[in-house]
């Protein structure tokens, strides 16, 4: 619908953060594994602290203002005191910080010849210190990825965040397993190009590092981080990104969001020729007019003593609270998000009453309220309890006050429909201080020289081994690469007589098959699939059963393997015998017509109802050679 | 703060391009060109390196021996002259004041005064060592904690800036002296004294000895984790040092700290019967032998029943002369397998006029000491028992040993902590003349620091 890229000069900068592969954590012993169950739990409180610089981030107020207290959620073996804050952190993770050398090498980036780890501000609980530790380990370089150089920005070797449980409004959840896990982040530079171009180069840069075999895989063990903006704009960071399918529609949606918000910039200035966005002491209380509306939602909220609602007025904006220059991109859209942070479900705005109850009186009163004398003005509605609404207003000002400015700078998240949230404004190099517990780390040749041998050789040759060791195609094996698999596939593959093919292609296209339809891959734990595949090897289950099996397994229609087992035998000889009759019988017409030639369409519907409840080799058997009784009979 | 300048071929390299630190700087390496701010380098660290923060926020360090060449950046960064410690942070920035409506009214907000000593509590990085050191004064904090000013109209004064393992005898002397000056202005409801958490414990003790009879609250408080961190527990427990100066009927020497690794719930200790039990956690200040005497959570101080406990009511006090010198001739001992008995000799002549023993379990140390302790005796040297076990009675009744000890004029202390014994010899020395009263008062409850029952389950929360 829009737009070339190129012609906005839509610029996109790539950041991903992948989990390294150590066995434990960055600053401590404890193991890099989730936990399915918690056992202690700590409640604590932030506060935001000056930086190095005297300063306080704006991103760190803003969290400190929003959230009242964070639930921490662990258990032994995954987290210790350090994680709980309450232990200095230990020595940086020797294998931790080789990785990243290794990746800064294999990227030919300036490595610095002291590493300072620093404390990253971060108060939204997601680190119980209220900061993530994080080192710039080196800066520059590229990567080449199809022929076309990328610089490299920077590589740092930092700490992930503690893992989301739950968020409701001043409570938030987290689970202590995660915080810590060695994540090397890689930042490239911008590049102009398209969002498939783009998902190119994230794709080849996760493969140098899987290249490494020092990185973990698996759901959440890479995710991007995406910079973008066009024109004029200012630069949009996009955090979690966690599949490339949805970089491409993040990309997509942020290109229209942002060149709609340049186009109600422009028609602000130049063809209503506001040069400035004033708010001032332009708000009121407007709940008393509203206990008169007939709004249920209003009426519902105000049984709460404490909730109050407040109009602001908007000079020369009517029209464009509501106004689409693209499909479902509002700038009162953009605003209800920004409140919900308060716990406030959004905003009404003049460009959309009278309606949701609030009739033309109950608008007319409110104009006269906010002192409203030109047809050209606007206002917002917004309604809460007390204190939420100041912040709330506090915020919704401050992004008012840069309407002009087309694109603000902002933290959003990406939403698993590929649309972005607003999360926070963006941080700014003020959040950094430095970690005093843990002393600076040298780095000379005696440490990189034995790296240079590590550094993983150019994909192509690891895919040419996958071929020629495996008899994969070329396209199996840059999938089973890809995948979170490619450990496991050696592993099997070893320890069992299946051909490699089947192995890769039930590892990749199949599972890949059933997440497309909405189902969880994560019940298929490298454990489970090991055994699946020893059972095949044995004979137990059939070589046809094996996406049944994933299938029901993924839908919890049975618990395990030997559920799935007793399943088949069931089906003894004689009742196999008397399905395949059956099928044969309705077929018959069929059979007359093309005598033996309807074998692939036989054996196509016998498996259709029976797949997965026998064997397909004995069903093949028994198919045929009734086949050939029947064609036989048919000729005397 | 110590040096925090170059040294060697580095501070040559700068003066040679008349850089200084906290200029911004460009570098230019065999690699690349950097620009940000030259940062002073950690006194402890070699002089091979030049460390600067980037314009992202990060710092590192670069080899003398890959810059080619180094210049000062065009402009002069703003945050330059608050790394050197020429400008303090913009007050603009706190996370929050006594808004004006709040200023009105703290004429009617009950007083508070806010000592501050130094510690955790109020430290940030020290470019000397690259660790943390305590910087903050009294009233930094209390526009970093601007809840405080809900309850209480707070006076701040440093009169230390130390932590709390350079602290010494006269240190104490000169703590109880300005609480007592501040007292005595008969203005504040309460008195807070911010701490190192280290030796908070001796701290409290002593002053729990001198400001005897004390008519209101004086609170000791500290941070675990260091204020300049977001997790800091500094702020809620100032918060609630603060409701519990004011609203506590009680007056006397208390410790207020995290109860246990949330941050909800407050334990104030007694200054006698508290003790440092954890290197880093939040809750490592615990009360020995008996519970906390109130746990403060959110609004709400609950005081907890503690049988022996004799609290003095604010009302009750009767102060007249407050005694507030030590005696630093007095050595904490502690025996363990091995240990050497001449080492009593040695101490006795060496001028020490008590040995406060942590010996083990109900009190004891080998028999092979018994000859020098009773040298030590006669010689006019006090020797005192406690425990090393921290929880529970001595008893020297119970073995052979035990009544050695005693039968050459050993004193046991009951379940006195050793540090409360310590610093309670110190200052009866330095307020007695003679022995025979210093061992009586010794085995005299005068602070709380002893017990008569022990109880038989301790909710330690």
């Amino acid at each position: 619908m829009l737009t070339n890229p190129l012609a906005i000069n839509l610029k996109v900068g790539l950041e991903i953060h992948q989990q390294l592969a150590t066995g434990t954590k960055l600053f401590c012993q404890c193991d890099c594994n989730e936990n399915e169950e918690y056992t202690l739990v700590l409640s604590r409180s932030l506060r935001p602290a000056q930086s190095e610089l005297g300063i306080i981030d704006p991103a760190a107020l803003f969290e400190f203002k929003k959230i009242q207290s964070v639930k921490y959620h662990a258990a032994n073996r995954t987290s210790c005191l350090v994680e709980a804050d309450e232990e200095p952190p230990h020595h940086v993770n020797r294998d931790a910080l080789e990785s990243a050398l290794i990746f800064s090498l294999a990227l030919n980036s300036d490595i610095f010849d002291e590493i300072h780890v620093m404390r990253k501000i971060v108060i939204d609980g997601s680190n119980t210190g209220g900061f993530q530790r994080t080192m710039l380990i080196s800066m520059g370089g590229f990567i080449e990825v199809n022929g076309k150089k990328t610089g490299v920005q920077s590589i740092c070797l930092e700490e992930d965040a503690a893992k989301l449980i739950s968020d409701n409004n001043n409570l938030r959840e987290y689970g202590l397993d995660r915080l810590g896990i060695p994540l090397v982040e890689i930042a490239l530079e911008p590049i102009s190009g398209t969002p498939q171009e783009v998902m190119q180069l994230a794709l080849g840069l996760g493969r140098i590092l899987r290249a490494s075999k020092r990185v973990a895989r698996g759901i959440g063990s890479i995710r991007q981080d995406v910079n973008i903006s066009i024109e004029n704009g200012r630069v949009v960071e996009i955090k979690g990104v966690q599949k490339l399918e949805q970089l491409v529609k993040v990309i997509e949606y942020e290109v229209i969001r942002q060149h709609g918000l340049m186009i109600i910039a422009n028609i602000l200035k130049n063809e209503r020729g506001i040069a400035e966005i004033r708010i001032d002491n332009r708000i009121v209380d407007v709940t008393d007019i509203l206990r008169a509306s007939s709004s249920k939602k209003i009426l519902e909220s105000l049984k709460d003593q404490n909730t109050v609602y407040k109009a602001i007025k908007i000079e020369g904006f009517a029209g464009i609270l509501g106004y689409e220059p693209y499909d479902k991109i509002r700038l009162g859209k953009e605003l209800s998000q920004i409140v919900r942070f308060y716990g406030i479900g959004g905003i009404f705005h003049s460009d959309e009453l009278p309606g949701y109850g609030i009739s033309k009186e109950d608008v007319d009163n409110i104009g006269k309220k906010l002192a409203i004398r030109s047809r050209a003005d606007a206002f917002i509605i917004i309604g809460g309890i007390l204190a939420n609404v100041s912040s709330a207003i506090e915020s919704l000002i401050q992004r008012l006050e840069v309407v002009l400015e087309g694109v603000p700078a902002e933290t959003r998240a990406a939403t698993q429909s590929g649309e972005t949230v607003y999360i926070r404004p963006r941080p700014g190099s003020a959040r950094m201080y430095p970690e005093t517990d843990v002393a600076p780390i040298k780095v000379n040749n005696l440490l990189l020289d034995p790296l240079r041998q590590k550094i993983p050789r150019p994909i192509e040759e690891y895919i040419t081994e996958l071929i020629s060791n495996y008899g994969l195609n070329k396209k199996l094996a840059e999938e089973i690469f890809d995948s979170q698999y490619l450990n496991l596939f050696g592993k099997i593959v070893s320890s069992t007589k299946i051909s490699p093919t089947f192995i890769a292609s039930k590892l990749t296209e199949d599972i890949t098959n059933l997440e497309r339809q909405g189902y969880d891959s994560s019940i298929l734990t490298q454990e489970r699939l090991i055994e699946i595949f020893n059972e095949l090897d044995h004979g137990k289950i059939a070589k046809e059963s094996v996406t049944l099996l994933y299938q029901m397994l993924m839908n919890h229609e049975i618990k395990d393997l030997n559920e799935f087992e007793s399943g088949i035998e069931t089906m003894t000889e004689h009742q196999l015998e008397e399905e395949i009759n059956g099928i044969l019988c309705k077929h018959l017409d069929t059979i007359r017509e093309k005598g033996m030639n309807s074998m692939g369409m036989l054996m196509g519907r016998t498996m259709a109802v029976l797949r997965g409840r026998s064997d397909g080799q004995k069903i093949n058997a028994i198919l045929k050679r009734k086949l050939e009784q029947i064609v036989a009979s048919e000729k005397q | 703060m110590g040096s925090v300048e170059y040294k060697g071929k580095a501070s040559e390299l700068l003066i040679e391009n008349d850089i200084k630190i906290g200029q911004s700087i460009n570098i230019q390496t065999n690699n690349g060109k950097y620009s940000g701010i030259l940062l002073p380098r950690y006194e402890l660290f070699d002089d091979n390196h030049v460390v600067m923060k980037l314009r992202n926020g990060y710092n590192i360090g670069i080899n003398l021996t890959k810059i080619r060449s180094i210049e000062k950046g065009s402009s002069d960064s703003q945050y330059g002259a608050y790394i050197v410690g020429k400008a303090s942070h913009n007050v603009n920035q706190t996370i929050g004041r006594p808004n004006s409506d709040q200023a009105k009214v703290e004429g009617t907000l009950p007083k508070v005064a806010l000592i501050s000593t130094g510690g955790t509590i109020g430290s940030k990085i020290d470019y000397r060592t690259g660790g943390v050191t305590s910087v903050l004064s009294a009233s930094d904090l209390y526009l970093s904690v601007p809840e405080i000013s809900r309850y209480a109209s707070v006076d701040t004064e440093v009169l230390l800036n130390e932590y709390s393992e350079n602290l010494r005898p006269e240190h104490w002397t000169l703590m109880a002296n300005k609480i007592i000056e501040k007292t005595s202005m008969g203005i504040y409801r309460g008195i807070i004294l911010s701490h190192g958490t280290d030796t908070m414990h001796y701290s409290s003790a002593a002053l729990s000895f001198a400001l005897r009879n004390i008519p209101i609250p004086v609170i000791l408080t500290g941070a675990q984790r260091s204020s300049d961190r977001p997790s800091s527990d500094a702020a809620l427990n100032l918060i609630g040092a603060t409701k519990f100066a004011i609203e506590s009927e009680y007056s006397g020497v208390f410790v207020i700290m995290h109860a246990d690794a949330s941050d909800n719930l407050l334990a104030c200790h007694l200054g006698t019967r508290v003790r440092k039990n954890h290197t880093s956690s939040r809750d490592a200040f615990e009360s020995i032998d008996i519970k906390p005497v109130a746990l403060i959570n959110g609004e709400n101080i609950k005081m907890q029943h503690n049988p022996t406990l004799e609290l003095q009511r604010r009302e009750d006090a009767n102060y007249s002369s407050y005694k507030t010198s030590f005696d630093r001739h007095v050595i904490l001992l502690k025996y363990y397998p091995g240990f050497e008995p001449a080492i009593i000799s040695y101490l006795v002549q060496s001028g020490y006029k008590a040995i406060i023993f942590e010996g083990t379990g109900l009190g004891h140390v080998s028999n092979e000491c018994i000859a020098q302790l009773k040298q030590a005796i006669n010689s006019g040297v006090m020797i005192f028992m406690t425990s090393q076990c921290i929880w529970g009675r001595v008893n020297l009744n119970v073995y052979d040993t035990g009544r050695d000890l005693l039968g050459i004029g050993v004193v046991p202390l009951s379940d006195m902590t050793p540090e409360t014994a310590l610093v309670k010899t110190m200052w009866l020395l330095a307020n007695n003349q003679h022995s025979g009263d210093i061992k009586r008062m010794m085995q005299e409850n005068m602070c709380n620091e002893i017990s008569s029952i022990s109880p038989i389950q301790l909710d330690k929360k």
